[in-house]
């Protein structure tokens, strides 16, 4: 079996934004691989910096305020080293990026037409014809009733999925390999919520591109993606395939993300919730093991100096041994 | 649209009726009348009552207002006791002079205010930005009498590169020589509203802009790979355009208003300064022709507006 190659590799990735004089990291040191036709889940409460992720690989970072460092690597190059303009033929070319928000992620006063049409002027020559064609083509791919219609209405015209529906049209305008979703589905409604995920997952069968998934819901992780990885503090705290981390979970933060998910309460039993709330960057511990805080009840031996990323079982990866001493407060073992 | 704007005229004219009411009720509680003034020893008072009667000043009100309604349906809207001419001849001639000024005012405005919004919202927080906002505190601050006589000090006394008061030379002859010297007398009373006009328009524009460059839609623009020039021209410029769009007609509107502050200080003979002088002399018909002029220029300002925003945001398009 050939051994199939990254489409997207990310070396220890840092992200930092300027606080006065200071650079504090919300990404601090992430390396991921993307492969193609797989969709990898990025898992963690907000402010854990998924979405700075996100956003870095897109390079949609002003460079006065923010300090990126490390690799993203796609087809040799290091996305970080590129200036402007070669960006710009990789953004929305080679990645197509979906936002959470459908209603903002659409300019106001544009209409669909010339929002999908500005994606494929800038990376191909096709005539204004051609343009149109393909639009049509794209508001059918992606389940657009009377996309001629439609085309020519503007975004406060249509429901928040149809939005999402064009949204995602204009990610995969030019075909792109790689398609990040930073929450595609959070601002919807539970029933379109999963008609998006089948579109998407659809979409992913056709084209065969890899997909980055953010959210911050394990509900969705478990209908779509392959491999999951979760996020903590700005770092992946746990990777693994989806199945064998549902069944399988690891690292504490892991354990408590799927712990507080409600599901099969006794009446008037509690919700499961994790302690305390993610710190905010300039508080954030960057010493010894983030999630400390959050389980105080563990032993100080419990935890590592330096928690690292380590491969527990095959393609498991869980950062630091606080894993092995692990149990739910009350639960003492 | 036009069902629009016919129905907004419709409704246009009980506002303008309640309007004229309003101000005829609020004139007869001023104190005094046209011949208040003129009363002195050697004139019989019984001579100014019968003046009063032959103008129909001792009538009750609603007689008055019935009396005007009427004459000014068939054109007539009085005669200027102070002018002893026509009321629409005397806002005529002065009419003029304030197109002109506010003509000049609001280019030059938009001229300082468009390029300097548009650099200090795109560079925000660079040293030109700082200026920029320095510059907007100070022409927000100054009232307009303190600038307006300072611009006349300066350069009208001191440096006496512009002429400080009045609206042409009188010994200006023929046609290029008299435009010559109104656009002369122009300049400083122009420069000086322009500077007071600007502050608004930067301080939205700037602040739309630097909201617009965190917005979404922009970060979708960019995420299409579209050049960052284009993404300023094509999404963030259109959308911080919207409050300045709607505060437009109002723009248009009060070309023809005038400012009282500055045509009194530079002495211009315009709209505001025919206003303040009628309203000093009791000249009942200029002041009541006036203030229905204004309200009326209000009510088709908010009109503009609306259709202005309806033609550049899809959001408020009504039919």
């Amino acid at each position: 079996m050939a051994v199939e190659r990254n489409l997207l590799e990310i070396n220890n990735l840092k992200t930092g934004f300027r606080f006065g004089e200071e650079y504090h990291n919300a990404v601090d040191g992430v390396s991921l691989t993307l492969k193609k036709n797989e969709i990898l889940a990025i898992v963690g409460e907000s402010g854990c910096g998924k979405s700075t992720l996100a956003t870095s690989i897109m390079g949609l970072h002003d460079h006065k305020n923010t300090k990126i460092t490390g690799e993203i690597l796609y087809k040799d190059l290091n996305l970080i080293d590129l200036n402007e303009k070669l960006y710009n033929r990789i953004r929305g070319n080679d990645i197509g990026m979906i936002f959470q928000d459908p209603l903002g992620s659409l300019n106001p006063l544009m209409t669909i037409y010339k929002q999908i049409a500005e994606a494929l002027v800038y990376h191909s020559d096709l005539n204004e014809k051609q343009i149109r064609a393909r639009v049509l083509e794209l508001l059918n791919q992606v389940g657009i009733p009377r996309p001629e219609q439609i085309m020519k209405s503007y975004p406060h015209e249509l429901s928040g999925g149809m939005r999402q529906r064009v949204v995602i049209a204009i990610a995969l305008a030019n075909k792109p390999p790689i398609i990040i979703a930073d929450e595609p589905t959070t601002a919807l409604d539970v029933t379109i919520q999963a008609q998006i995920l089948d579109l998407m997952i659809d979409i992913q069968n056709e084209t065969g591109s890899g997909i980055i998934l953010i959210t911050h819901d394990l509900g969705v992780v478990a209908q779509t993606a392959d491999r999951v990885a979760v996020m903590y503090a700005g770092q992946i705290v746990e990777e693994a395939p989806v199945e064998e981390l549902f069944a399988n979970p690891k690292h504490p933060y892991t354990r408590s993300l799927l712990n507080s998910i409600p599901h099969e309460l006794e009446e008037g039993e509690e919700l499961h919730v994790i302690h305390g709330t993610v710190p905010s960057l300039q508080k954030l511990p960057r010493k010894g093991d983030r999630f400390r805080p959050r389980i105080p009840w563990l032993p100080d031996e419990a935890f590592d100096e330096d928690p690292e990323l380590t491969e527990v079982a095959p393609n498991h990866k869980v950062r630091g041994n606080s894993w092995k001493h692990f149990y739910f407060e009350g639960e003492e073992n | 649209m036009w069902k629009t704007i016919f129905r907004r005229l419709l409704l246009m004219i009980p506002q303008i009726i309640i309007l004229s009411i309003l101000i005829f009720i609020i004139a007869e509680f001023m104190p005094g009348d046209p011949f208040t003034g003129m009363i002195d020893p050697n004139v019989d008072p019984a001579q100014i009552d019968a003046l009063r009667e032959q103008f129909g000043l001792n009538d009750p009100l609603p007689v008055k207002y019935v009396r005007w309604v009427g004459n000014a349906l068939q054109g007539d809207f009085g005669r200027s006791f102070n002018y002893k001419t026509d009321v629409l001849n005397v806002i005529g001639d002065r009419l003029g002079n304030t197109v002109r000024l506010s003509l000049l005012s609001t280019v030059l405005t938009y001229l300082i205010a468009l390029p300097l919004g548009i650099f200090s919202g795109r560079y925000n927080d660079t040293l030109f930005d700082k200026g920029v906002i320095i510059y907007n505190f100070v022409s927000f601050a100054v009232p307009t009498f303190v600038l307006a006589l300072l611009m006349v000090f300066v350069f009208g006394y001191n440096l006496g590169w512009f002429p400080s008061r009045g609206s042409i030379d009188v010994q200006a002859s023929g046609f290029w020589e008299e435009s010559w010297s109104r656009l002369y007398h122009l300049i400083l009373p122009s420069i000086t509203t322009a500077i007071l006009g600007t502050t608004s328009i930067i301080q939205f524009l700037r602040t739309e802009i630097i909201d617009a460059k965190t917005s979404d839609y922009v970060k979708t623009a960019r995420s299409k790979g579209v050049p960052i020039d284009k993404v300023y021209t094509r999404h963030i410029f259109r959308n911080a355009s919207l409050p300045i769009a709607s505060g437009f007609g109002y723009t248009i509107v009060n070309l023809l208003t005038g400012s009282i502050f500055i045509e009194r200080i530079f002495n211009y003979s315009g709209m505001g300064n025919l206003f303040i002088e009628s309203i000093l002399s009791r000249d009942y018909s200029v002041i009541f022709v006036l203030v229905l002029f204004y309200g009326i220029l209000g009510l088709i300002g908010t009109l503009l507006s609306d259709l202005i925003l309806m033609t550049v945001d899809p959001r408020i398009r009504i039919d």
